[in-house]
Formats: C-alpha cells, sequence, structure tokens
C-alpha cells in the first residue's frame, strides 16, 4: 500500500517535472540533446540525413533488441525452458540477414553520397575568405578586400577561465563562446572559406553552418556555406581539433549580416584599415556600426603583425 | 579420460617450477605468465581509470576547477594510452597465454622464454610513459593519436613517449607471434581448425592484425621521433613533408587495432552464451568467416576517422561506403548471438550477464558507428562528444565487459573455487548501470556541440557534464569490487569441480580445477575433443 503510493506521488512529480521542464528548458542544457537544424541549406540536408540514420537505427534496434529482450523473458531456465540443442544453422535465415542489412546500407548511402556531392562543390563562390588558425585563435582575411583582422576568446570568458579565477562562469555571457572580433558575413551569398593552420592543426567548425574542416599547416582546404536569404544574427562554434593547451579556448563566432549592411561594414573597415597603416594620425573613430570590428582589429592586427 | 587425469595429477607434483621471486621472474608457465599479464593490465586498468577519475571531476563543472589545461590534456592522453596499450591489450593476452593452450589440448605456449620476454617488457615500458608525469614540460599532451605537428611541441617527455610505444609494440608482437605458434603448431591431434573453440579463432585472427600494423605505429612513431630529433622533415610541410600523412599512417594502424581490442571479445560472448542457453553455439562457421571478414575490412575503413582532412570526394565515398560494409558481417554476429539464445534454457550468471550486457551496449556502439560512416553527418559529429561516446561504448561495454566476462567465466577454472556470486552480480548492475549514466549523455554533448578535449565548456553543457561525472564516478567506485571478489575466491573460495557451469563445453572443462601446472601433457583423445567441439 505504502509502496504504491510512493510510486504514485514519484510519478506525479514526474509529470510535473515533465511539465515544466520545456518552460526552463530555454535557459537549461537539459533540453540540449541533438543537432541543430542549423542555417544553411546543407546543414538542414545534413540534420535531415542525421535523423534518418538515427530512425533506421531506432527500428533496426527495435527488433533486434526486441528479439534478445524476448528471449531472455521467454526461454528461462527458471521457467523450464528446455533448449533446443538442434538449433545450430539455418542457411536461408543466415542469407536473409545478411541481405536485409545490405539493402538498408545502400538505401543510407545514397542520399548520404548525394549531399557528400553538394558539400564538395566550391564553385561560384560570392566571397573568399582565407581563415587561419593558430595558437590560440583564427585570423579571418577577406581576400579580394584586403581586410585582414584577428579573432580571440573575449575578455570576460579570458579571466573568468583562469584557474581559481574566483569569476562563476554562468555570470559570463556567452562563456567561451564569444571573441572580440567575430566572422563577419553577408547572408544569402555563396561564401567560400580557405582554410590552413599557422602552426599546428585546428579545426574550424561552426554547426550552424554545416561546417567542419581542419586547418592544417602548408595545406589550404576549402569548405563553402551559405546562409539563409534574410537570416541575421551570430552563430558560435569551436576549434575541433586538439591543438594544444588552449584548444578548449579558441571559439569561433560568425556574425550574419544583410547584403547591405555587410558591404557597409567591409568598406569602413577596409577604409579605417588604410587609415590605420596611413603615416597621418588615424581620425575619430566615428562611422562604425555598433561592436564591430573597424579600427581595433586593423589596429591590433597591426600590432601583433 | 581417468587414467588421463590421473597422469596429470601425477605429473602436477613434479613440474619443476622455481620458488619464491624467481618463479615469476624466470617465467616460462603460460599460467604464471597469463596471471601476471592480468594482474598488470588490472593494475593499469586502475591507473588508467585515475586518470578518468580526474577528467570527470575537472569536467563536472564549467570553469578551472583543479588542473591547468596543458596537465588536462595530458589526463586524456595518457588515460587513452594506459588503457589501449596498458588495460586492455595485456589483458587479452593474459587471458590468451591462460586458455588458447587449454583449449587446443597443449600443455604450454609454444615459445615459452619468448612469453618471459614480451610480459617483462611491459613492466618497463610503462614505467617510462608513467614517469613521464615527472619531466620537465609534463607528460605528453598531444592526445594518443600523436598528431604532428602538435606532438612535436612535446616537452622532455617526447622520446620517452614514443620509446614506451615502440616497447608495446614489440611487446604486443611477440605475444602475438607466440599465439599464431601455439595455434598453428600445438593443437592437439584432432582439434582441426574448425573445431577450435571461437576465442582461439578470434585470438588467431587478432594475432596476425597485431603482426600486421604494429610495426606500422613503429615506423609512423620512429618518423616523429627522427623528426624531432635529426631534423628530417616527414610531416613538416615547410620541409616538403606532410602532416595528413601521418595520420593515413597512424590509422592505416589505429583501425585495425580497434578490433584488436575488440575481436578476443566477440570470442568469449560466443563461449559464454551459449553455456548459459545450454545451446550450440548458432551459426558457428558464420561466426568464424564474420571475424575474418571483419579483420579483413578493418584495413581498408582507416579514413574514417580522417573526415574533415580534407580528402577528395572520390576518398571519402570509398571510406564511407567500406565502412557500411563493415556493419554486414557485425550484425550477423549480434543475430547469430541472438539466435543462440533463441530457444535456449537461459540462466544468468555473472559471465552472462557481462555477455548480455556487452550484447546490448556493443549494438548501441554499433549504431553510432553506423551513423559516423556518413561523411556528411560526420562533419558534425567528428572531434565531437559524440565520438567519445561511441567509442567508449564499443570499448567499455565492449572490451572491458568482454574482459570481466572471460574472468568471471574461468576464474573457477584457475582456482579451483568459485566467488561470491551474488557480490559479482552487484558488481556486475552498478557497472551496467552507471556505465549508461556515465557514457549515454555524452552523446547529447556531442550533438548539441561540445567539442573532445577542452578541459573547460559553455556553461549549457554543464548539466549533462554533471550526469556524465556521477555516472563516472559511481563506475569508478564499482569497479573496485572486481579484484575484491577475486581475491576473496583465491583465498575463500569454495571448491568447484572440473566444470565449473552446467552448460560448459571445451577442453578447457575436461581438465581438473585448478589445472594442473602443465596443462595437457598428453593430448586429449579425439572423443574427449568431439565433446568439446560440440559447438
Amino acid at each position: 500500500m505504502t509502496i504504491r503510493k510512493t510510486l504514485a506521488r514519484l510519478a506525479l512529480t514526474a509529470a510535473v517535472g515533465a511539465l515544466t521542464l520545456p518552460a526552463r528548458a530555454e535557459e537549461s542544457g537539459w533540453a540540449q540533446l541533438n543537432m541543430p537544424k542549423g542555417v544553411t541549406d546543407i546543414s538542414r540536408k545534413i540534420y535531415a540525413l542525421h535523423m534518418e540514420i538515427f530512425w533506421i537505427c531506432v527500428a533496426i534496434g527495435v527488433v533486434v533488441f526486441g528479439a534478445m529482450i524476448w528471449s531472455l523473458i521467454s526461454f528461462r531456465k527458471s521457467k523450464g525452458a528446455i533448449a533446443d540443442t538442434t538449433m545450430v544453422h539455418n542457411t536461408q535465415v543466415e542469407v536473409v540477414w545478411t541481405v536485409i542489412p545490405v539493402i538498408i546500407l545502400i538505401a543510407m548511402a545514397v542520399p548520404a553520397a548525394r549531399t557528400l556531392v553538394e558539400i564538395e562543390d566550391t564553385s561560384r563562390t560570392g566571397l573568399n575568405i582565407k581563415v587561419t588558425g593558430f595558437q590560440w585563435g583564427w585570423e579571418y582575411e577577406y581576400l579580394d578586400e584586403g581586410v585582414t583582422y584577428f579573432s580571440h576568446l573575449d575578455r570576460a570568458s579570458d579571466a573568468a577561465r583562469e584557474l581559481g579565477s574566483g569569476i562563476d562562469p554562468t555570470t559570463v555571457p556567452f562563456y567561451l563562446w564569444n571573441v572580440d572580433h567575430p566572422l563577419v558575413v553577408p547572408n544569402g551569398v555563396k561564401v567560400r572559406l580557405l582554410i590552413t593552420g599557422a602552426d599546428v592543426i585546428h579545426s574550424w567548425w561552426v554547426k550552424d553552418l554545416g561546417v567542419k574542416k581542419d586547418a592544417i599547416p602548408g595545406f589550404v582546404n576549402e569548405a563553402w556555406f551559405k546562409v539563409d536569404d534574410g537570416w541575421t544574427g551570430l552563430l558560435r562554434g569551436n576549434c575541433a581539433e586538439l591543438c594544444g593547451r588552449d584548444h578548449g579556448f579558441m571559439p569561433i563566432v560568425v556574425d550574419v549580416r544583410s547584403k547591405a549592411d555587410f558591404d557597409t561594414w567591409l568598406k569602413n573597415t577596409a577604409a579605417a584599415r588604410k587609415q590605420a597603416s596611413a603615416p597621418t594620425p588615424p581620425a575619430t573613430p566615428s562611422a562604425t556600426p555598433a561592436g564591430a570590428p573597424a579600427a581595433a582589429p586593423a589596429a591590433s592586427a597591426a600590432a601583433s603583425g | 579420460m581417468a587414467e588421463h587425469q590421473d597422469h596429470a595429477a601425477a605429473h602436477a607434483t613434479e613440474d619443476h617450477k622455481p620458488h619464491g621471486w624467481r618463479r615469476w621472474v624466470y617465467a616460462t608457465n603460460h599460467k604464471d605468465i597469463g596471471t601476471m599479464y592480468l594482474i598488470f593490465a588490472c593494475t593499469m586498468f586502475f591507473i588508467g581509470g585515475g586518470a578518468a577519475m580526474l577528467i570527470r571531476a575537472e569536467l563536472f563543472k564549467p570553469g578551472l576547477q583543479f588542473f591547468d589545461p596543458q596537465f588536462f590534456n595530458s589526463l586524456t592522453t595518457m588515460h587513452a594510452l594506459i588503457m589501449i596499450f596498458g588495460a586492455i591489450m595485456p589483458a587479452w593476452t593474459g587471458l590468451a597465454n591462460w586458455m588458447v593452450p587449454m583449449q587446443v589440448g597443449a600443455p604450454d605456449m609454444a615459445l615459452p622464454r619468448l612469453n618471459n620476454f614480451s610480459f617483462w617488457i611491459l613492466p618497463f615500458a610503462f614505467t617510462l610513459l608513467i614517469s613521464s608525469f615527472f619531466v620537465p614540460g609534463g607528460a605528453p599532451a598531444g592526445g594518443w593519436t600523436m598528431y604532428p605537428p602538435l606532438v612535436l611541441q612535446t616537452g622532455a617527455s617526447f622520446p620517452m613517449l614514443i620509446f614506451s610505444v615502440h616497447l608495446m609494440g614489440a611487446s604486443s608482437i611477440l605475444g602475438a607471434i607466440n599465439v599464431v605458434v601455439t595455434i598453428m603448431n600445438m593443437r592437439a591431434p584432432g582439434m582441426t581448425l574448425l573445431r577450435m573453440p571461437l576465442f582461439v579463432w578470434t585470438w588467431l585472427i587478432t594475432a596476425y592484425l597485431l603482426i600486421a600494423v604494429m610495426p606500422v605505429l613503429a615506423g609512423a612513431v620512429t618518423m616523429l621521433l627522427t623528426d624531432h630529433f635529426f631534423g628530417t622533415t616527414f610531416f613538416t610541410a615547410a620541409g616538403g613533408g606532410d602532416p595528413v600523412m601521418f595520420q593515413h599512417i597512424f590509422w592505416f594502424f589505429g583501425h585495425p587495432e580497434v578490433y584488436i581490442l575488440i575481436l578476443p571479445a566477440f570470442g568469449i560472448v560466443s563461449e559464454i552464451i551459449p553455456t548459459f542457453s545450454r545451446k550450440p553455439l548458432f551459426g558457428y562457421e558464420t561466426m568464424v568467416y564474420a571475424v575474418a571478414s571483419i579483420a579483413f575490412l578493418s584495413f581498408i575503413v582507416w579514413a574514417h576517422h580522417m573526415f574533415t582532412v580534407g580528402m577528395p570526394l572520390a576518398a571519402q565515398l570509398f571510406f564511407m561506403l567500406s565502412t557500411m560494409l563493415i556493419a554486414v558481417p557485425t550484425g550477423v554476429k549480434v543475430f547469430n548471438w541472438t539466435a543462440t539464445m533463441w530457444k535456449g534454457s537461459l540462466s544468468f550468471e555473472p559471465p552472462m550477464l557481462f555477455a548480455l550486457a556487452f550484447l546490448f551496449l556493443f549494438t548501441i556502439g554499433g549504431f553510432s558507428g553506423l551513423m559516423l560512416a556518413m561523411v556528411p553527418a560526420d562533419y558534425q559529429y567528428q572531434d565531437t562528444y559524440f565520438v567519445v561516446a561511441h567509442f567508449h561504448y564499443v570499448l567499455v561495454p565492449g572490451a572491458i565487459f568482454g574482459i570481466m566476462a572471460g574472468v568471471y567465466y574461468w576464474l573457477p577454472k584457475w582456482t579451483g573455487k568459485m566467488y561470491d556470486l551474488k557480490l559479482a552480480t552487484v558488481h556486475f548492475w552498478l557497472s551496467a548501470i552507471f556505465v549508461n549514466v556515465l557514457f549515454f549523455p555524452q552523446h547529447f554533448l556531442g550533438l548539441a556541440g561540445m567539442p573532445r578535449r577542452i578541459p573547460d565548456y559553455a556553461v549549457q553543457f554543464t548539466d549533462w557534464n554533471e550526469v556524465s561525472s556521477i555516472g563516472g564516478f559511481v563506475f569508478g567506485a564499482a569497479q573496485l569490487m572486481f579484484p575484491y571478489i577475486i581475491i576473496k575466491c583465491v583465498r575463500a573460495g569454495e571448491p568447484i569441480g572440473n566444470r565449473a557451469w552446467e552448460g560448459a563445453h571445451g577442453l578447457e572443462w575436461e581438465l581438473p580445477s585448478p589445472p594442473p601446472y602443465h596443462s595437457w601433457t598428453t593430448p586429449p583423445s579425439d572423443a574427449v575433443i568431439a565433446r568439446g567441439a560440440a559447438h
């Protein structure tokens, strides 16, 4: 009786918990269970492929685990089951369970191959950006416009991440997922990245773009993305290849803007850069859009270069 | 039969073994060496496990609580090297030492002095490796995969890493040669290849994999050594070398290596499930061919570990398809094990429990492996916790549970005593439940975007990392029961007969428990072999 009461209370608590969970899911990590769909056509195709394979695995799992659990329940010695020792081989069954997986695999390989072919097509791009991974940050170079700047972990995260810093990471906005100067790109344009490494191998990964490509010293890898027309905002990612002590502290932030905003930003940044490198003292920064890495990156590039 | 046992018993008293420390240092007996291998593996399991506990402690909360990131990287690197080369591989060699001669009807391993040498290399190799924690620059921190150029930044521990890998490789090759020679030359008359137990079969194939790929690893790390000290540029682009080439060479070793870690577990499970189903293994020959096909395929899938390095489209397609193909023979194995239980008479002693957990959880690891084979999806999974979850599912409830199943299965044979079955069942349930608490949430973390090999993470990953850490701590603590159960059994177990388990078949169960010092001094008769080989 008491056990039943306890169970009922537990079930009630669980039900209430399940109902209230979505409310606080926004800020909590409990609800982060799956790959995001992302903001490009390719990232959604990858997501669809991932879900398709996932459900195929679930279906196979239901059949296989079902058969196992059925055996565990119905063929127990304690329930008086007697072994059928003649059942040692059955060519027909064995052929069937070899052929069926092959068919399933072919069904899975076709869409995967199709998406892969699309991902590998780096032709007809509208903007070329060279991405260089270094220990520990990223350098972005807009190849046709001559704009170059560095992107590091932002100061708030950098202070909080020190051993025994005393700063609670939950108080830092986008802890470890924020940079000083994000990569600025336009939406609706096919952006090609030329990715390389300066010292060791890094990997440029933004999951919402569906792009992960290794940055290898001495090699230039290609990747591309085209953010949906009309989508603006910030996307966050990380270095995905172990690259030494601060591998966990070189995030990537991509600032997606409309084509017009992007063009303005690029023009201003190029102008600011030209001024900064000119012998005359630079004019006071005025018309740079809020938060845009205009004069600052140029200055930092000049300082570290 | 009775005559034979008397004979063996008479021999047992005149085994001329040295006593005291000499018995172990000069050991040439397969059981003594097997025991040393297993004790060594267990020690390494707890050292590597200790590193894992520290890793999970640091990852319990965001922010750095305990370690410098460089030391954290050393922990992950050393955890992997110790677990792979120090725990799992020596455990398999130890089990092979104990069981192969008994299972094929031989008195001992074919090359006993080589056997001694291959074991005694290991303590030196791991003393060298583990002592690297105390040299300037700390232990290797470039990952167990040792990718250049990063690994070339290792401090004073770099040559220690390279030489210890050389030593481990030499030990594995010698052990593998011994297994091959024993199986090929020491089988009793009448023990044909297709009468051999599957543990012997899987080890034979594993041994060939070892002999094929360990020299490749040795070559790769030697090139690292000369790049570091002698000015060569095998893997440095500036000198005309190629850092990606190292990855190709490494994974040409590395992929067969993962089957080296898991194939003997297939063999053990193929012995345990029939025993506790009281029914012969379903499709014995198919099982042998499936293992052989898996071993063959393992040589042509290596680049699926490196889809993001920027390979040509055709290469990516080839490696995707060949990887998916592995699912076919692996599926056949899982179906055959299930069919073995079908219409059986099942009981659930600890070895069977571990074998069943293997069956379920290895299959989950297989599913995530299939997902990882899809190149576009792999671009998202690569180097995230999804991969960590995948390979821990195949290595912990796969290889480690396989080893524990084997120990719980044969321990009564080795000691002549039965262990505490209740305690072992508790050990099983704690392990089986908390291994899932530990590793299942890591799938979520990876999909949500948490990269692997990071000491600190964005705050939205906190919840599942806490769950994973709690699972890790309980799982780790539960493993302390394992040596306790074994020691308790050796000291005070109930004596047991030849056939410890009602449904057990195979030559080892025809010997007394514990078996005589020199296992089969006269070959078993054909009738005995036939009875044992009732697959």
